[in-house]
């Protein structure tokens, strides 16, 4: 198994608003989608999803109903509120924002870092 | 869903959770088989990798929202539940907190109404009055109504303010219907729109209409209209007959409508009056009041006011010097009820206190013996704050429902407090139980918890955790005995303040009683009378026309004697002018003052006067021939002290000439037994209304009341006296009709009303603070039961131990008394301030007062104390 890291503080909200957004899906379901997703770097603990996922519902960003699945089991299914793809997005953003801030300090070499620096 | 519909659906909502972590779990337990676990090893690794379900749980619960709600409802539920075990215990204190938040509640009630809550107008914040003010000062102070035209000036050249005026009328009403006499004003056509009344029939005055030699019209009152109109419309209507003159009324006010808190029964224009008075600036009987035009400020309105002044006061120099204008914001005028009202909320305060401080200590007798059970609870990991939680929710629970039963006791109470109140109550049909009130009652609530509540949950957690567990439960720390003094002394000095206070009143009351009013208030019957109008025009005809009202009354069978008087002992209303000894008038602000009074000859003996020297009047002393007066001990011992006044002149500010003392009569308590001995002007001097100059006549007649002392009672001759004195046009009547007896009585209604009142919460104070004693001493009692079981063992005597107890509450309440009677002489000097007539508290009534307490105290602690005394020593020992 390749090493895993914790989440960064307020990610695993985005990223169960984002596999949530490609469609109603139950718990269980987004807890294997991430993890397959992110190539089994991130480990979310399992549990610790439903927390997340009530708060997300009770912020209104995700909705839920209660759904058969496949195999005839009834399921809760979230989905995406107008608000929650607002929040989306707009969290989306800012996320690139700041990865490709992170991404331009780390690619510098020391030296445009002091250039920088020295002006 | 809303965070109400999340708590009230919590129970399917932690279902509906299970489902869904179970879901979760099957899934997994079916993936992990698939990739070939056996059924049990799936099981166990779903499990393993979800983590503790019931802190997953938790977290989801916590994640509604609604947590902090749900443990405070099992707070409240739990200590509903620790509530009802005890009903004996619940149904003292609920009682005692319902009494003490309902009268509480009640006295608020009335101060909201009559004190707190603004004017019945639209927008009462934009609303001012206006006075004029003068650099100098007299007895009255320095801010007059506005004459005139000063008032006319200010209208014409103001822009910050809508002004409107009126004055004080009044006139006997001739028909439709049965005549009476009617109070009125003659108002502005401005006044309905500033103070933005809309009427409930027809309009307001026309501008027009408010100008000298327009048509007569008028507005009359609702009840009016009623009683004189019976409700027909407008258009048809009568002509209205008052005071002399024909009126076509133009409109009718709404029901509730009143002008400063008078309902009037019909307004005039003030335009229309062409009285001299009314085009001088000398006369300063106009009331005027402002609205504040839309973005102006009082600040604003000031300034122009005083603007509009300086001019005036140069241009006019004999009336309007040193003159300038004045606003200020229009409150309603209560008088003097204010005091009164604060002192009974005080009084009913301490009450509530002494019911929070009984409360008190029960619970934390009830926290006391509950210690090993929270000690318990502390062990099995109920953390500190949990606990302190829990007790003030209990006392939360209890305070609130006992304030809920108190807002009904108020709701039955308030009416039956207006009904007893001495006279009338200003503003009482502004009393209600409204949200101000509600809230009120709450925080009463709200703070009583709070102050039973503390003591009781500060010791809830358990200091020291193993000791409590292991001693028994009837060890009891010094602390909280300490505590429980306390409490007993706080109740006890809190009654005495209560006991003290209603002593003194009963102790005034008495003393007032005794007095002596200077007349004869058996059999004297006054009543203000209204001439026929028509009689009015003319001095000559006036004085005949009263005339004839004397000699009308006195051939009724029964009656003795008969007189007309302008101002009557201990009645509204009262004639102070100025007086001089030498030629030279001094000026106004130096002029000392004296209480004058016009009467005719056999004014003397219808009141029962006592004549120490000279005489009084005769029908000799008329216009004509020599100005004279009577005056009373009074003025004599101050005027004249060590002289004989009889035959010395003395000037008062009616007439030019002066008036020569003739005879001296004994002192009449004008103001009232309580307050006479207080009033700013007590010298009184009579002079005969037969020489009250021909210009003034008018306006004294308007005045005048018939004064009889009958042989039977008073209230009898009412009936054939109206009839006898109606006159030829059948329009002169009496109003305002009292016994002597009556009016003397009701200047000690106001003493006799506090003192009920008082006796009352004193009388509540003692049995709370009895009750309290009792409690705490029988739990004391109880808790030495062991103690005194081995005292006994050792020998003690049945004597000696309710000694022992004795001596404990002894202690207490001595001390009570100690700081109680420090805070009566406090609370003394209020009701000084506050009462008329109180004086310091005498040794007398103070040690009574105490002697009562002190005996209703050691009563209370006799019976627990007796019982320690019976404890059985083989029981005691056998205990725990």
């Amino acid at each position: 198994m390749p090493p895993k890291s914790d989440l960064p503080q307020g990610t695993l909200d985005v990223l169960i608003l984002k596999v949530v957004a490609l469609g109603p899906v139950h718990g269980y379901a987004i807890a294997q989608r991430l993890q397959q997703v992110s190539r089994d770097v991130v480990q979310v603990p399992q549990g610790s999803l439903y927390p997340a996922l009530h708060r997300l519902e009770n912020r209104g960003l995700l909705k839920a109903d209660w759904k058969d699945t496949d195999t005839g089991r009834e399921a809760k299914f979230y989905s995406l509120t107008r608000k929650g793809r607002k929040h989306l997005e707009a969290e989306t953003a800012d996320w690139q924002r700041l990865t490709e801030a992170i991404a331009l300090i780390l690619g510098l070499s020391e030296k445009g870092l002091a250039e920088g620096g020295a002006e | 869903m809303n965070w109400w519909q999340r708590l009230w659906h919590r129970k399917q909502m932690d279902e509906r959770l299970d489902k869904e972590l179970d879901f979760h779990l099957h899934q997994r337990e079916l993936d992990l088989i698939a990739q070939g676990h056996s059924p049990e090893e799936a099981h166990r690794l779903a499990r393993i990798e979800f983590g503790a379900p019931e802190q997953v749980k938790d977290e989801c619960r916590e994640a509604r929202g609604t947590l902090w709600l749900e443990d405070l409802l099992r707070d409240f539920r739990y200590a509903a539940r620790t509530l009802a075990r005890q009903p004996g215990f619940l149904a003292v204190a609920l009682l005692t907190l319902a009494l003490g938040t309902g009268a509480t509640t009640v006295m608020f009630t009335v101060i909201n109404g009559v004190l707190l809550k603004p004017l019945s107008y639209p927008d009462p914040h934009r609303l001012l009055v206006l006075h004029e003010q003068t650099d100098w000062s007299t007895h009255w102070g320095n801010q007059w109504g506005f004459s005139r035209l000063n008032f006319l000036d200010c209208n014409r050249n103001i822009h910050s303010l809508a002004l409107a005026a009126w004055s004080f009328g009044g006139g006997t009403v001739s028909g439709p219907g049965k005549a009476e006499y009617a109070d009125g004003r003659e108002i502005s056509a401005s006044l309905f729109s500033v103070l933005g009344v809309s009427m409930a029939q027809g309009r307001a005055f026309l501008p027009e209409e408010d100008q000298p030699g327009a048509t007569p019209v008028a507005i009359v009152s609702y009840s009016f209209w009623q009683r004189h109109y019976g409700n027909s419309p407008l258009e048809h209507a009568a002509p209205l007959l008052y005071d002399g003159r024909s009126f076509t009324v133009v409109g009718v006010t709404p029901p509730s409508f009143r002008l400063m808190d008078t309902e009037l029964d019909i307004l005039t224009p003030l335009g229309q009056d062409t009285r001299p008075i009314m085009q001088t600036r000398n006369f300063h009987g106009i009331r005027v009041v402002g609205r504040l035009s839309a973005g102006a400020t009082l600040a604003q309105s000031q300034t122009e006011l005083a603007m509009i002044a300086r001019p005036l006061a140069q241009q006019f120099p004999d009336s309007n010097k040193g003159r300038t204008f004045v606003a200020e914001a229009l409150h309603p005028n209560v008088g003097d009820v204010s005091s009164t009202l604060w002192l009974l909320l005080g009084a009913v305060s301490l009450v509530l206190l002494i019911a929070c401080v009984n409360i008190a200590s029960l619970m934390l007798a009830r926290a006391i013996s509950r210690e090993r059970d929270f000690a318990m609870r502390m062990a099995l990991g109920a953390s500190r704050f949990r606990l302190i939680r829990q007790c003030l929710a209990e006392s939360l629970a209890l305070g609130l429902a006992g304030g809920m039963l108190g807002v009904m006791l108020a709701a039955m109470g308030f009416r039956p407090f207006i009904t007893f109140w001495p006279g009338e109550l200003p503003r009482a049909y502004e009393i209600q139980l409204d949200w101000h009130v509600l809230v009120f009652a709450l925080a009463v609530s709200l703070f009583s918890s709070l102050l039973f509540g503390l003591a009781p949950a500060l010791r809830a957690p358990v200091r020291n955790l193993e000791q409590a567990l292991r001693a028994g439960a009837r060890t009891l720390p010094g602390a909280s005995r300490r505590m429980h003094s306390g409490f007993i002394v706080a109740e006890i000095s809190l009654a005495v303040v209560l006991l003290v206070s209603a002593g003194v009143l009963g102790r005034t009351l008495l003393r007032l009683s005794s007095l002596q009013p200077g007349f004869d208030y058996h059999k004297v019957l006054v009543s203000r009378a209204a001439l026929s109008p028509a009689t009015l025009a003319d001095p000559a005809r006036t004085r005949a026309a009263w005339q004839d009202v004397l000699d009308r009354a006195r051939r009724l069978p029964g009656v003795q004697a008969v007189a007309i008087v302008d101002t009557v002992p201990m009645r509204d209303g009262n004639n102070q002018i100025g007086y001089w000894t030498t030629p030279v008038q001094p000026s106004q602000d130096k002029m000392p003052l004296v209480l004058a009074t016009s009467v005719t000859p056999d004014y003397q003996r219808v009141m029962g006067l006592s004549l120490l020297k000279g005489r009084f009047f005769t029908d000799a002393d008329r216009i004509g021939n020599e100005s004279v007066m009577v005056i009373d001990d009074v003025m004599a011992q101050k005027v004249f002290p060590g002289e004989n006044p009889i035959g010395k002149h003395v000037w008062i500010d009616l007439g030019a000439d002066p008036r020569r003392v003739v005879g001296v009569v004994g002192h009449v308590r004008h103001w009232g037994l309580a307050s006479d001995d207080q009033s700013n002007v007590r010298s009184q001097l009579y002079y005969p209304f037969a020489q009250v100059p021909d210009d003034l006549v008018r306006r004294w007649s308007e005045l005048m009341s018939v004064a009889v002392r009958t042989d039977i009672d008073p209230l009898n001759i009412v009936e054939p006296l109206g009839k006898e004195i109606r006159g030829a046009a059948n329009d002169q009547v009496l109003y305002e009709v009292h016994t002597m007896e009556q009016l003397m009585g009701s200047t000690l209604a106001l003493q006799r009303f506090l003192l009920l009142l008082f006796g009352i919460f004193a009388g509540l104070a003692l049995l709370l603070a009895c009750i309290g004693i009792y409690g705490v001493l029988a739990y004391l009692t109880n808790q030495r039961v062991p103690e005194i079981g081995v005292r006994m063992a050792l020998g003690a005597s049945a004597r000696s131990v309710m000694w022992m107890m004795l001596r404990q509450s002894v202690v207490m309440i001595l001390a009570g008394i100690a700081l109680g009677t420090t805070a009566s002489f406090a609370a003394n000097q209020a009701l000084k301030r506050l009462v008329p007539g109180v004086q310091s508290t005498e040794p007398l009534t103070l040690l009574l007062m105490l002697l009562v307490l002190l005996l209703a105290a050691l009563l209370a602690s006799y019976f627990p104390a007796r019982r320690a005394s019976r404890v059985d020593p083989m029981l005691a020992l056998r205990q725990d």
